[in-house]
C-alpha cells in the first residue's frame, strides 16, 4: 500500500472513534437534563400516565447501554427517533433542513475564499497601500459579530433601500433566482468575518513563503513576479490556508445557527434552537449530531487535501 | 529553539513600558479596556437614567442631548440600558474566560510536563471537545442545563478550556526541554516545585495572551446566545437581549440595534489590540499566532 493510501486509510479510521464519542455525548444529552427529562419535555401539567407512556416510547425505562445500542443501531439505519410534538421522524426533518444549512455555509465559504485569498495574496505581494487597506478589513471582520452585521444589512438593504427581502426562504429547485435573493444577506453576514480571517491567514502564509531563499532565487533568475506569486509561492502557502478554511467551516456551521434564526431560514441551526425552546430533546439530539458529523467530515477532507498539497505533512500536523 | 521569556525576572513596570504599552495597538487596547471596565464597574453612577424606567412620551424617540442613544419601544433610555447590559455581558465574558483559564492551564501544564499516557489521557478528551463547532457545543450544553447568563458563562468556559489547555501544553513542551528544567530535575527537585516555580512562570505567557483575546470573543458568543434566547433571561438585560428586543423596531428606531452592536465591536477590538500588545512581550515564540 502506498504511503498516501495508508494515510487516507489511517485518517478515515481515526474519524470513527471521534464520531462514536460524539454519538455518546449526544446520546447522553437527554440523560444529563436536570430532573426528569420527560417531565421537563411535557411540562408540569402532564399526568403520570402521559409521562410513563412517553418514557416508554423513548425507551428511557431501559438500561442505559441497551438504550445506547438501540439508538446507535437506529442511527446506522437513518433512524434518529421521532419528534414528539409533530410525530414526524427526525430524519425527515433533518433531510428537509440540511440542504438549507449546507447551501448557506457553502455559499458563505465560497464567497469568503473568493474574497479572502486573492486579497491576502495581493496584500503580501504588494506591501504598502494594499496591505493597509486589507488591515482595515481584517480589523472590521474580527470586531463585527456576524449576526449584528446581518441586522445592519437588513436595516440597509431591506429597510431603507428595500432591494432585498429581510427574511424567509425559497428552495433552490423551486426558483434559483429568488433563492439567491433570500440568501444574499445571510451569506454576506456569515462570509464577512470569514473572509477577513482567510485574508489574514493567506497574507501571513504568503509573506512567509515570499521571504524564503528559493523565491529570491526565482527572482534572480528573472521569472515574472506574477508567476512567482501565483505559481510558486501560493502553492507552497496553500496548506495552512486550506487548514484554516477547514477549521473556519466549523465556525460557519456554528454561525449558521444564529444567522438561520435571524433570517428565518429553515435550516438545521434554526431547528436546533426552536427545539431547545420547545424542550424537544430528540430533535436537538438529531440536529447536534448531524452538524457535528458534518464538521468531522469537513475536517477529514481538509486533512486529506492538505496531505495531497504537501506530502511532507505528518499525520495530525494539519489538525 | 529560543528560550521562552522569563516574565518573573523583569520588573513589572518594565514589562508594561517596554512590552505591552510600547506598541500603539497595545496602548489603544489598554486605554479602551480601562475605560470600558470603569463603565461596567460604575454603571449605576454613570447611567444617566434608570435603565428600566418606562416613559410613554419617549417611545422610539431618536437620540438627543438628554438621551444620546435615543429610546426604545417602551421609551426606556438606550444609553442607560447599554451601560447596564454591558455590565452583564462583560461579566459573563470575563467570568467564563477566567473559569476556562483556571481549569485549562493546570490541565495543559500537567499534560505537557508529564507527557506519555498522562498527556494522552488529558488531551484526547480535550481534542474531542475541539472537534465540535464551538457555537454548537455551547447550544448543546444549554439544551441540557437550560438557559441563563450563568449557564452561558459555563458553556463559553467549556468551549475555551480546551483551547487554553492546548496553548499551555504547547508552551510547556518548549519550557520542559530547557536546560534549567533539566538542571532542576537533576538536582532532585520535586515535580510539583519544578512545575510551579520554573515551568508555570515561563509557560503561562501565551495562555494569558490567548485568554485576553478570547475574552473579547466571549462577548460575541454571549451576545449570540442571548440573542437566540438561550443566554441571559429577562429581566436581566445583556447586549444580546437588547439586540433581540430591538429587532422588531429595527426600521423605526435603528439606534436600539446600532449601539449595543457597536459596544460589542469596540470591546472585541480592544481585547484584540491589548492581546497583540501582550503577545510581543509574553509570547515571543508565537504559540498563540
Amino acid at each position: 500500500m502506498s504511503p498516501r493510501a495508508r494515510y487516507v486509510l489511517r485518517r478515515l479510521l481515526l474519524a470513527i472513534p471521534v464520531i462514536i464519542a460524539m454519538s455518546i455525548f449526544v446520546f447522553l444529552m437527554i440523560h444529563l437534563v436536570p430532573g426528569d427529562p420527560v417531565q421537563t419535555m411535557l411540562g408540569f401539567r402532564a399526568t403520570p400516565e402521559n409521562v410513563s407512556t412517553v418514557r416508554a416510547q423513548l425507551g428511557l425505562d431501559r438500561p442505559l447501554l441497551a438504550q445506547y445500542l438501540t439508538w446507535a443501531g437506529g442511527l446506522l439505519h437513518g433512524n434518529f427517533g421521532q419528534d414528539f410534538i409533530s410525530h414526524t421522524p427526525v430524519s425527515t426533518l433533518l433531510a428537509q433542513r440540511l440542504p438549507v444549512t449546507i447551501e448557506l455555509t457553502l455559499l458563505s465559504m465560497t464567497l469568503a475564499v473568493l474574497v479572502g485569498v486573492p486579497l491576502g495574496v495581493r496584500a503580501a505581494a504588494r506591501p504598502g497601500a494594499v496591505r493597509q487597506a486589507t488591515e482595515g478589513f481584517v480589523v472590521a471582520g474580527i470586531a463585527i459579530t456576524d449576526f449584528w452585521l446581518g441586522i445592519m444589512l437588513v436595516l440597509l438593504f431591506a429597510g431603507i433601500w428595500q432591494v432585498l427581502p429581510p427574511s424567509g426562504y425559497v428552495p433552490l429547485l423551486k426558483d434559483p433566482v429568488e433563492n439567491l435573493r433570500y440568501l444574499t444577506l445571510p451569506v454576506l453576514a456569515l462570509a464577512f468575518g470569514e473572509a477577513a480571517y482567510i485574508l489574514r491567514t493567506t497574507r501571513g502564509a504568503m509573506e512567509e513563503v515570499l521571504g524564503t531563499q528559493y523565491i529570491l532565487f526565482l527572482r534572480a533568475k528573472g521569472i515574472a513576479e506574477r508567476r512567482i506569486v501565483y505559481r510558486h509561492a501560493l502553492r507552497n502557502a496553500a496548506p495552512p490556508i486550506v487548514t484554516v478554511i477547514g477549521i473556519q467551516f466549523g465556525v460557519l456551521l456554528g454561525g449558521a445557527i444564529v444567522i438561520e434564526s435571524l433570517f428565518a431560514l429553515p435550516g438545521v441551526g434554526r431547528l436546533i434552537v426552536t427545539s431547545i425552546q420547545q424542550r424537544n430533546y430528540v430533535v436537538v439530539q438529531g440536529g447536534v449530531l448531524v452538524v457535528a458529523v458534518l464538521f468531522i467530515l469537513v475536517t477529514l477532507v481538509t486533512d486529506l487535501i492538505v496531505r495531497w498539497l504537501d506530502p511532507r505533512t505528518e499525520e495530525g500536523a494539519a489538525t | 529553539m529560543s528560550v521562552a521569556v522569563t516574565t518573573s525576572g523583569a520588573a513589572p513596570r518594565t514589562v508594561w513600558r517596554r512590552g505591552i504599552l510600547a506598541s500603539r495597538k497595545g496602548r489603544w487596547g489598554f486605554g479602551i479596556l480601562t475605560g470600558l471596565a470603569l463603565v461596567a464597574i460604575f454603571a449605576p453612577l454613570l447611567a444617566p437614567h434608570d435603565p428600566n424606567a418606562i416613559d410613554a412620551t419617549r417611545i422610539l424617540a431618536p437620540p438627543d442631548l438628554a438621551h444620546p442613544f435615543g429610546s426604545d419601544a417602551l421609551g426606556r433610555d438606550v444609553l442607560s440600558r447599554v451601560i447596564f447590559a454591558y455590565r452583564v455581558s462583560l461579566g459573563v465574558a470575563v467570568g467564563s474566560t477566567l473559569l476556562a483559564f483556571l481549569v485549562g492551564v493546570p490541565l495543559g501544564l500537567y499534560a505537557g510536563y508529564h507527557g506519555g499516557w498522562v498527556d494522552t489521557a488529558i488531551m484526547r478528551p480535550i481534542d474531542m471537545v475541539l472537534a465540535l463547532p464551538a457555537m454548537l457545543l455551547a447550544v448543546a450544553l444549554i439544551a441540557i442545563i437550560g438557559p441563563g447568563s450563568n449557564i452561558s458563562a459555563l458553556a463559553i468556559a467549556v468551549i475555551y478550556m480546551p483551547i487554553l489547555a492546548r496553548v499551555v501544553r504547547s508552551s510547556t513542551l518548549v519550557v520542559v526541554s530547557q536546560t534549567y528544567v533539566e538542571a532542576a530535575r537533576a538536582r532532585g527537585t520535586r515535580s510539583r516545585t519544578i512545575i510551579t516555580r520554573h515551568v508555570l512562570p515561563n509557560a503561562i505567557g501565551p495562555a494569558i495572551v490567548q485568554a485576553t483575546i478570547l475574552m473579547g470573543f466571549a462577548l460575541q458568543i454571549e451576545a449570540a446566545l442571548s440573542f437566540l434566547g438561550l443566554g441571559a433571561q429577562p429581566p436581566t438585560s445583556s447586549l444580546g437581549v437588547m439586540l433581540a428586543d430591538g429587532r422588531d423596531v429595527l426600521t423605526q428606531a435603528p439606534w436600539v440595534e446600532v449601539f449595543p452592536g457597536l459596544a460589542i465591536a469596540i470591546t472585541v477590538l480592544a481585547f484584540n489590540f491589548f492581546g497583540d500588545g501582550l503577545r510581543s512581550r509574553l509570547d515571543p515564540t508565537g504559540v498563540t499566532e
